[in-house]
Parts: C-alpha cells; sequence; structure tokens
C-alpha cells in the first residue's frame, strides 16, 4: 500500500503547528535580511489576527528553538494584534465582529468578507547591517 | 554598524499558500472534485468516510488521501472498501499541509477519480490553518464532544462550507443541545450547510450524499466549460 511518511522524508516534526510556522516564519526572516543587507535580527514585528489559530506565546516559544544558532537568534517578538472586521455583502457596513457573531448588526445579513481577523504575517524587521 | 528597520509585508504561510494553489491547478486540470475533512480525534471521519464510500459506490470514481500521525490502519480500512487509499503519517505533526498532499498524489492514480477526500489530522485547531488545494472545507462534530465546541474552535467553524453532526444516535444519553449547536454554528458561518447524521445507523446520510453529488458533478461542468 502506498504510504508516506513525512518524519523521514523531511525534519517536519511539528507536534504543535506554531514550531512549522515559526519554520515558516525563519525561512522569511533570514531572507529579507539578505536582501537588506541585515547581519544580525534584533526585533520582528508580526501581525496575528484575532480569528487565526495561534497562540502567540506558542509562537515565540518555538521561534525562540528554531532561530538559534542563525542571525535571528535571541531577536525579540512583538506581536500586533489584529481585530476581526467584517463587511457586509448585503447592505455594504463593516463592523467588528465580537463574541464570535458574523452576522451584520445592521441588516442581519449572513453573507460577509472578511476584512481583517486571519493575519499572520511579518510586518518590519529590525537589525544591524554590516556597515 | 547602523541599525535598520524595513517593512515587510508577507504572509507567514505564503509558502504553504503557493504549494495549495498548485495542488488546487492540479486538481482543476483533472477535472477533480476535493474535500478537507477535519474533526477532533474519534469524531467518526474515517466511519463516515466508510459510509459515504457505500453510499456513492459505482457513481463516483473516489480516491482516499488519510493523514495520521501513525499507522496506516485507516488507510487499510478505506482500501477493503476497494477505493485507492494513500496514508500520510506525520509522525507527530498535528495537521497536513500542502507539501504532504504533493507527495501523497504521486502515489495516486487520478484518472478514473471525481472525488477525493483528503482525511485531515484529527485535531480541531492545526489544520484549520493550513490550506491544501481543497475546493471545500468539512468538519465533522460528534453530539459526545458537546455543544460548546463552536465557541472555543471558532475558525474551524467559520471556515468549513459543511459542518456534520455525527452520532445523533447518542443524542438520548448526552447533555448536548442540538439548537445550540445549530445557533453556534449559524452566528460563525451562517452559509454553513449542517448535515445531522449517525454513521452507525445511516440516518441523515441521503441529503449529505446528494450534497456531494451535486458538487462533484457541478465542478465537472465548471471545468468543461473552462477547458
Amino acid at each position: 500500500m502506498p504510504q508516506v511518511c513525512i518524519g523521514e522524508k523531511s525534519d517536519e516534526r511539528a507536534a504543535v503547528h506554531e514550531l512549522s510556522i515559526a519554520e515558516s516564519l525563519l525561512g522569511i526572516l533570514v531572507e529579507e535580511a539578505r536582501n537588506h543587507g541585515i547581519i544580525r535580527i534584533r526585533k520582528v514585528k508580526l501581525q496575528i489576527g484575532e480569528l487565526a489559530a495561534v497562540v502567540p506565546e506558542s509562537l515565540a516559544f518555538c521561534f525562540e528553538l528554531v532561530s538559534r544558532d542563525t542571525i535571528a537568534q535571541g531577536s525579540e517578538i512583538e506581536v500586533e494584534n489584529v481585530r476581526i472586521i467584517a463587511q457586509c455583502l448585503r447592505c455594504d457596513k463593516s463592523f467588528e465582529v465580537e463574541e464570535q457573531v458574523f452576522l451584520c448588526p445592521e441588516c442581519g445579513g449572513a453573507d460577509i468578507e472578511l476584512i481583517s481577523g486571519r493575519e499572520l504575517c511579518v510586518s518590519s524587521i529590525e537589525g544591524e547591517t554590516g556597515e | 554598524m547602523a541599525q535598520i528597520k524595513v517593512p515587510v509585508v508577507r504572509n507567514i504561510l505564503q509558502a504553504n499558500e503557493r504549494l495549495a494553489a498548485e495542488n488546487r491547478r492540479k486538481f482543476d486540470d483533472a477535472g477533480i472534485y476535493v474535500l478537507n475533512l477535519m474533526s477532533s480525534p474519534g469524531a467518526g471521519k474515517t466511519s463516515l468516510l466508510e459510509k459515504t464510500i457505500e453510499g456513492l459506490a459505482g457513481r463516483i470514481g473516489i480516491a482516499v488521501i488519510e493523514g495520521d500521525l501513525q499507522s496506516s490502519y485507516d488507510a487499510e480500512r478505506i482500501q477493503s472498501k476497494g477505493i485507492q487509499a494513500v496514508q500520510i503519517n506525520t509522525d507527530g505533526g498535528c495537521h497536513l499541509d500542502g507539501n504532504m498532499i504533493q507527495i501523497a498524489l504521486d502515489s495516486l492514480d487520478l484518472s478514473e477519480v471525481d472525488l477525493l477526500i483528503i482525511e485531515n489530522v484529527g485535531n480541531l485547531v492545526c489544520p484549520a490553518e493550513f490550506n491544501l488545494g481543497e475546493h471545500d472545507k468539512v468538519m465533522v462534530l460528534s453530539v459526545a464532544e458537546g455543544d460548546d465546541k463552536p465557541l472555543k474552535y471558532p475558525l474551524m467553524f467559520q471556515i468549513c462550507s459543511v459542518l456534520l453532526v455525527n452520532k445523533i444516535d447518542l443524542l438520548p444519553y448526552t447533555d448536548c443541545d442540538m439548537n445550540k449547536i445549530r445557533e453556534r454554528a449559524r452566528q460563525l458561518n451562517a452559509n454553513q450547510k449542517i448535515f445531522e447524521i449517525s454513521c452507525r445507523t445511516g440516518e441523515g446520510f441521503a441529503p449529505w450524499l446528494s450534497w456531494i453529488e451535486e458538487k462533484v458533478s457541478g465542478h465537472k461542468k465548471l471545468q468543461r466549460a473552462k477547458n
């Protein structure tokens, strides 16, 4: 029977998904640092939406592990929480989603577009250049 | 040594998003409709698959990708129904991602397949963040888990087009309130289709099977029109 064992094929042994997210984050940071001539990363700002299934503390902990012996070792992670904002497709009203109710408070419409709240982004990197 | 701050706006999951988009193109080119099936462990994903396969046998070509931390038990259960199945062992990983699906697709013959169902790792949190290239996300919630689950795992309920409430034959023995599940799910995602089923008794399966058949034929028509 075809069987694919990921753990043997790669190093992916993520007991929490924050670990694989931390690895992706590190990859982006190393690439961006290289593009901008940064040889030591000191601070990283992230945007995490309130709807994202990510625990910031867990992400920071995993990042500390995966960034050891890299140019990002010891860097500070600052998280900006992004509120859940939706727009009603029926009456166009934009509203903040509170108490997990994704219904338009104006017209009760259920067809909504999520404007923000699922972010999982890097917004800035601070560090030292070699110059 | 100079200090600099550079603005970077990049999605941390962009690598997975790219792979998911590649998978999606592959599925669409082959005219295959794909479901990403998620739930907590023990909610009944594999039993649902077995019953769904039995219900659709002979009418729709089905293949299955099974995701589990360990063992090939689930894929064997599916194969015993005469269905192509490939098992992914994540070896501790809590979710499937786009890359794992690409690897698994190499082991499947997609030529006779209309419907691919990917059974994700049992978990209501992590799989929600990782697109696989599927057309719809489907979740199973068993009544034994309780009616508070929509409150605790909002993202999962928010992103799934279908909620299958399983084990309804156990309702008399639990404190689970179906009205609370319906109302809480409606607040999170009012367009979500809800099917109340029992894999054990087969109750409620007809509307679920019709939903899949409509989706598969609709997808085929759409892809034919595009080509």
